[in-house]
């Protein structure tokens, strides 16, 4: 049964749904998920009403919890519109009720000693990066951000990593605000700039890939929460699986809801999303013989 | 008739129903109560546990379990669709023996009913699963899956093929315990499917589990491509339930001494006794836990509600309800009959 530590199911009710550049801003009630949520970490929200057609759970990274206050805990959430389960929480108004399970997931790993993290965010990707910039801040870490999107209404968040963070790079792919480019057209300098000791990462898998990429050129740790399709959350349909290599150098196929979404760069096997490795523990070709 | 009357259910008496037995038989292999989850939709009972108590369930069916470990299918695997899901997951899952090392004792130490799945792709796979499984503490059930449509080689789905699925289940019989129920999971994608159910009960399988998924595919209108990295998937959720009440339906009429396990698109009460009405003796929840982890718990409890709504004494009363002739038309001025006709219409 559901421990201090393991997720909760709660009926959550909206307190605010409002627009935020190109994406949604949700707060809603949800009694015990606040208490227990570390940066990085998700909840999975149930859409479309009770009998509804939608049958599956929607992801959303934890922006902020707040377990004070007079709603008690709340949590913030940040998406865009991208199909008939978005538009139906988007379409929520205040007091509407949503079923919340969470918090769902291994969040990041904050660094024992003080030093300074880059924190990389693509579009709303960048939403669970703002507690966890303040949780190092609060550990006496230095800060620096890196945000990048499409355009500018697809930058979330610029002005509160630059209330929090010593310097905020900005790009976008069509210039609108910051450089043109995508954020590993700067993140080289940003590392050099700041002496990054770590790299924390959020957004699209190309993203995730590039930025892996970069760290280890520097050879920096980086950790990146995923975005995989999920469709249960809690870590019992394995839709969401990707192939990760293991302390032991075996590559399994991990569920990103339960093992991740906070996988080490180094250890995902970008290239190979999508497809089972052929050395994969348990592939058909007889993988995982390393072992 | 031209009257029509609304009359809501009396609210549940909570002590009645504390009260109320749900036990239910399927042959020799006796439940506490009806409902349990359904194989691939549960892994092995310890993720659910965090929302409810398992053990509190008639059963836990296992993910299929194979004898090696196995990566299962590429990504894409999951597909939404319009009231339910396709899912290519390939039988993802860590082989017997991690299984008998930590999944199995976990539902044991948790008190759990564990109704294991096995699956294989020959019938000496299925041979040597029934053969590990055998010295195992802790196996209340086993459920052959031989519907998985996950396979590279749709030859390979025994349940598409009465003397490959009787092959399959005379082996696994004959290997099991003599104490351990075995029951055959059939697939729906079949001409007759009446015919494979005699074919496995012929072969000695105490008992049948219906629906697997029904295969189906969908197509990305963005990429206009295959949703599915596998290409085609089994459908399951609310969209199949019908499709479950009639293969039940149709094994029942022609077996009704058979004990059928019934599952498909079940995520309320109502849906779990619709099954029960059409002939099975206990239900299981699989792609609503998806929607609602605690929903295994929250159907027990609904169909709780229903039976008692209805004035079944017990499960087995209302199993196969359906088949029984109407009762007589009530009298002219029998205005509870008539208002207990309704109720139940309206509410089915």
């Amino acid at each position: 049964m559901s421990d201090e530590h393991g997720p909760v199911q709660v009926r959550g009710e909206v307190l605010s749904v409002r627009r935020v550049g190109g994406y949604h801003h949700m707060a809603l009630t949800a009694p015990g998920v606040a208490e227990r949520t570390r940066p990085g970490q998700f909840v999975a929200l149930a859409v479309g009403g009770p009998d509804t057609g939608l049958v599956l759970r929607r992801a959303f990274s934890i922006h902020r919890v707040s377990s004070r206050g007079v709603y008690g805990g709340t949590v913030e959430i940040v998406f865009a519109v991208a199909g008939a389960g978005t538009a139906w929480l988007a379409a929520q108004g205040a007091h509407a009720i949503v079923d919340v399970v969470g918090p769902l997931g291994k969040g990041f790993s904050l660094p024992r000693e003080p030093g300074t993290a880059t924190l990389v965010g693509g579009g709303y990707g960048s939403a669970p990066l703002f507690t966890l910039a303040e949780q190092l801040r609060e550990r006496g870490c230095r800060v620096d951000f890196v945000l990048g999107a499409a355009a500018a209404d697809r930058v979330f968040g610029a002005l509160d990593a630059k209330r929090m963070a010593s310097t905020v790079a900005v790009t976008t792919e069509d210039g609108s605000t910051g450089t043109r480019g995508i954020v590993t057209d700067v993140l080289s300098d940003v590392l050099d700039r700041s002496r990054s000791d770590v790299v924390y990462a959020c957004g699209p898998m190309g993203m995730l890939r590039a930025v892996s990429a970069v760290a280890a050129h520097h050879g920096l740790p980086v950790q990146c929460a995923v975005e995989e399709s999920m469709a249960c959350g809690v870590g019992v349909c394995m839709t969401c699986v990707l192939p990760v290599v293991g302390d032991d150098g075996v590559t399994r196929m991990a569920r990103s809801c339960v093992e991740g979404p906070v996988f080490r760069g180094d250890r995902v096997r970008w290239d190979d999303v999508g497809s089972i490795p052929a050395d994969t523990y348990g592939a058909p070709a007889g993988g995982g013989a390393a072992r | 008739m031209t009257r029509f009357t609304v009359r809501t259910v009396p609210a549940p008496d909570r002590a009645e129903q504390a009260r109320y037995d749900l036990r239910t038989v399927l042959g020799s292999f006796e439940l506490a109560n009806p409902v349990m989850t359904a194989s691939g939709c549960a892994a092995a009972g310890r993720e659910l546990n965090q929302f409810f108590d398992v053990a509190a369930l008639g059963a836990v069916a296992t993910k299929s379990i194979m004898v090696n470990p196995r990566s299962g299918r590429p990504t894409p695997r999951m597909a939404e669709t319009s009231s339910g899901m396709l899912n290519s997951i390939g039988l993802q899952g860590p082989g017997i023996a991690a299984f008998l090392e930590h999944d199995l004792p976990w539902l044991a130490e948790h008190g759990a009913t564990a109704i294991v799945s096995i699956a294989g792709s020959s019938v000496e796979e299925y041979s040597e699963l029934a053969r590990r499984l055998r010295s195992a503490p802790g196996v209340a059930a086993i459920e052959i899956n031989i519907s998985c449509p996950n396979v590279a080689d749709r030859g390979l789905v025994f349940a598409c093929d009465p003397d490959a699925a009787a092959r399959v289940v005379s082996e696994v019989r004959g290997r099991s315990a003599p104490s351990v129920p075995v029951f055959a999971k059939l697939s729906p994608d079949v001409t007759d499917i009446v015919s494979i159910a005699r074919a496995c009960v012929s072969a000695g399988a105490d008992g049948l589990s219906m629906i697997n998924t029904t295969l189906g595919m969908a197509v990305d209108m963005d990429t206009m491509r295959p949703v599915l990295a596998g290409v085609t998937g089994g459908l399951s959720g609310p969209a199949v339930k019908p499709v479950a009440v009639r293969c039940i339906w149709a094994v029942h009429a022609a077996m009704p001494e058979v004990p059928i396990i019934g599952m498909g698109g079940v995520r309320s009460g109502l849906d779990a006794l619709e099954l029960i009405l059409a002939g099975a003796s206990a239900v299981a929840v699989g792609t609503a836990i998806f929607h609602d982890p605690s929903a295994p718990t929250r159907v027990l409890r609904e169909l709780r509600d229903a039976l008692v709504a209805r004035g079944f004494g017990s499960v087995a009363d209302a199993v196969g309800h359906a088949h029984r002739p109407p009762e007589p038309h009530p009298r002219p001025g029998d205005e509870d009959a008539v208002d207990d006709l309704e109720t139940a219409g309206a509410e089915g």
